[in-house]
């Protein structure tokens, strides 16, 4: 920062601690008045060379370190990664395992869904709401818990199928759990779009348009609420995901109208909570029986993993949108390339036409509008970044929430 | 825009078709899974360098493409940069991927910008700029991305060469003991368990990658 930044416009610096989510990331704000003219962004602060890792290790080893890609969709990197593996080495998985693949997977977007939608109200100023959201988001991580063993890095997906069974038993809790989420959805769905100041806070603020959304590459809900009918698991079969019949959320059709506004974003994702009550339910009535995986031993799995040769994709729809992993095998233990795609990664770039010309208070909604996830887009340790005056978060979110109580008056 | 969709074959067709032997080969993967083994389908064309901008003008033709991220191998003489695109998206179950792959010989590591046909290619090229040493010519954006201000210069963590990662560069944290320097713990440490001996069944082959891993 040199002399001239006394003069307007002012730059801002926000970071590498993250103004909204507690993620890391650098931004650089290009400020005139309350007005945000340009921005910029350095990820990376968070990145732990995990492709690096992979490529000195083998398959099963691997399976367990794409659960800690990310603290929240863990499955989905798993997932992702193991079906890549399975198309290499032509292991067929088994369809009972294509089913609790789905339903771990749904689960995983119950429970990141509620988890942002609880950040998102934190960050407005509407805390009751955060505890509410948190509150019910507890039952599906018990869920996971009683399925998976963990409530976090599940630890279930293996190349070839899935480590645990679904027995019979466990079919009252999971329905019990979803009777609580389609019962409270209607409160949740009021309480958050019929709000007249959560209205006017996320109401064409941060908007992408349908053109900027496709121009950059951007996916998930982020997409769809600025009209892009993309949904992978509409798109693209993958595990029960054929058998379904699931259809991409769009705002228009529950809303009437696209304005690619964090308040659809808001819409898109919550309606995705009730979608993915259905897809359980359906899963767990259409479940065939059989064995779960198609190599219960490590040693013969390993075996025809070493053989594999060829390269393949694996994408998954996770709760952000489209994860990819690149596989490359050569007849080695460890594969020859391996290339992480998480959701996030495609769509940080929405961050700059979103931001341009809102206002400094709508900064943290708009960043955590599109639910970004820095451990899965970053993946090295970090020396920390110069000496710059940097606006802290808690400063922004007293901005935030005075923006709010303000327009209560 | 053509209202028609493609089969994946026919899509593959058409870049055969107009590039004749600037494609040198192409191929439809198929997997099929769930019940009703609905099938997906990737597609995949190795191209002359010079043809991937042609080339994502024809697939632009038919549908605005969706760039997923470009991956990329050190292949030895040769870095191999792919394309990952999907086409068809919003169609129930009609989606393919498009990968483009192109070798870039390791004494010319040059290749276009796709960045003003598809604005979001800026993000995963300057990763490949820093993760592989390519050269990404007229790149609107060619800072780094992922890597810290202070990596040095000149090494690549994904390269296979001399260029890659040096051992000195890799903390091996599994072999790291309690620090010297810092008061006893409240409780006496556990003794280490001995790896070799706990793990009777797993294979061979698995440990010995965790060797390779400690030393490259």
């Amino acid at each position: 920062m040199s002399d001239e930044s006394k003069k307007a416009p002012y730059i801002v610096p926000i970071g590498p601690n993250h103004p909204a989510l507690k993620e890391p990331v650098m931004f650089t704000f290009e400020m005139e008045g309350e007005v945000v003219r340009e921005v910029d962004f350095a990820p990376g602060q968070a990145h732990r060379g995990i492709e690096w890792m992979g490529m000195r290790r083998n398959p099963v080893q691997i399976v367990h370190l794409t659960d800690r890609i990310c603290g929240i969709c863990g499955v989905s990197h798993t997932l992702a990664f193991a079906r890549a593996v399975e198309q290499v080495a032509g292991i067929e998985v088994p369809e009972r395992a294509d089913y609790i693949r789905t339903i771990i997977a749904e689960f995983e977007r119950i429970q990141s869904h509620l988890l942002w939608a609880g950040v998102a109200a934190h960050e407005l100023g509407f805390d009751s709401l955060l505890h509410l959201t948190w509150k019910v988001r507890e039952q599906s991580m018990d869920v996971i818990e009683n399925l998976t063993g963990n409530r976090v890095n599940y630890g279930i997906v293996q190349v070839g199928g899935v480590r645990r069974d679904i027995v019979l038993e466990q079919h009252p809790i999971i329905d019990d759990c979803l009777g609580t989420y389609e019962g409270l959805l209607g409160k949740l769905l009021s309480l958050f779009l019929d709000d007249k100041t959560i209205t006017m806070r996320c109401r064409d603020c941060g908007v992408l348009s349908k053109k900027e959304a496709l121009e950059l590459c951007t996916v998930g809900p982020t997409a769809r609420a600025s009209g892009v009918n993309v949904d992978l698991r509409q798109d693209y079969p993958y595990a029960a995901y054929g058998d379904l019949d699931v259809r991409a959320i769009l705002p228009e059709q529950h809303m009437g109208e696209t304005h690619g506004d964090v308040y659809d974003r808001i819409v898109v994702r919550l309606l995705e909570v009730g979608q993915s009550c259905q897809i359980i339910r359906q899963c767990l009535s259409e479940m065939p029986a059989g064995p779960v995986t198609a190599e219960e031993k490590l040693a013969k799995l390993l075996a025809i993993c070493k053989k594999a040769q060829g390269e393949a994709i694996g994408r998954v729809e996770a709760p952000r949108g489209e994860c990819f992993h690149y596989v490359r095998m050569d007849g080695k233990d460890a594969p020859h390339t391996w290339k992480v795609k998480a959701s996030s990664y495609s769509n940080l770039m929405s961050w700059i036409p979103m931001l341009r010309g809102e206002q400094i208070a709508d900064i943290p909604i708009i960043i955590a509008s599109i639910d970004p996830c820095l451990s899965c887009t970053d993946r090295i340790a970090v020396i920390s970044h110069g000496h710059r005056s940097v606006l802290a978060k808690e400063d922004l979110h007293r901005l935030s929430v005075e923006k709010t109580r303000r327009l209560q008056r | 825009m053509t209202d028609a969709f493609l089969t994946p074959g026919q899509v593959a067709e058409r870049f055969t078709a107009r590039f004749g032997a600037g494609v040198h080969g192409t191929r439809i993967g198929e997997r099929r899974e769930g019940k009703k083994k609905e099938p997906n389908y990737n597609i995949w064309i190795d191209l002359e360098r010079d043809l991937l901008k042609p080339a994502i003008r024809v697939l632009m033709e038919l549908d605005y493409p969706h760039l997923s991220v470009i991956s990329g191998s050190d292949m030895g003489d040769s870095i191999r940069l792919l394309y990952h695109f999907s086409l068809y998206y919003g169609r129930v179950k009609g989606e393919y991927t498009v990968t483009f792959s192109v070798l870039l010989p390791k004494d010319d590591l040059t290749v276009p910008t796709i960045s003003d046909l598809i604005p979001g290619a800026v993000f995963s090229e300057r990763e490949k700029q820093e993760f592989l040493g390519v050269k990404v010519s007229g790149i609107p954006d060619g800072r780094r991305l992922f890597l810290p201000e202070d990596f040095p210069e000149g090494i690549y963590p994904w390269r296979r060469d001399d260029t890659g990662i040096p051992d000195g560069m890799v903390k091996d944290l599994w072999a790291s003991k309690r620090p010297a320097d810092r008061p006893a713990p409240p409780l006496p440490e556990a003794p280490a368990c001995e790896p070799d001996k706990e793990e009777s069944t797993p294979s061979p082959a698995g440990r010995e990658h965790g060797k390779e891993g400690s030393q490259s």
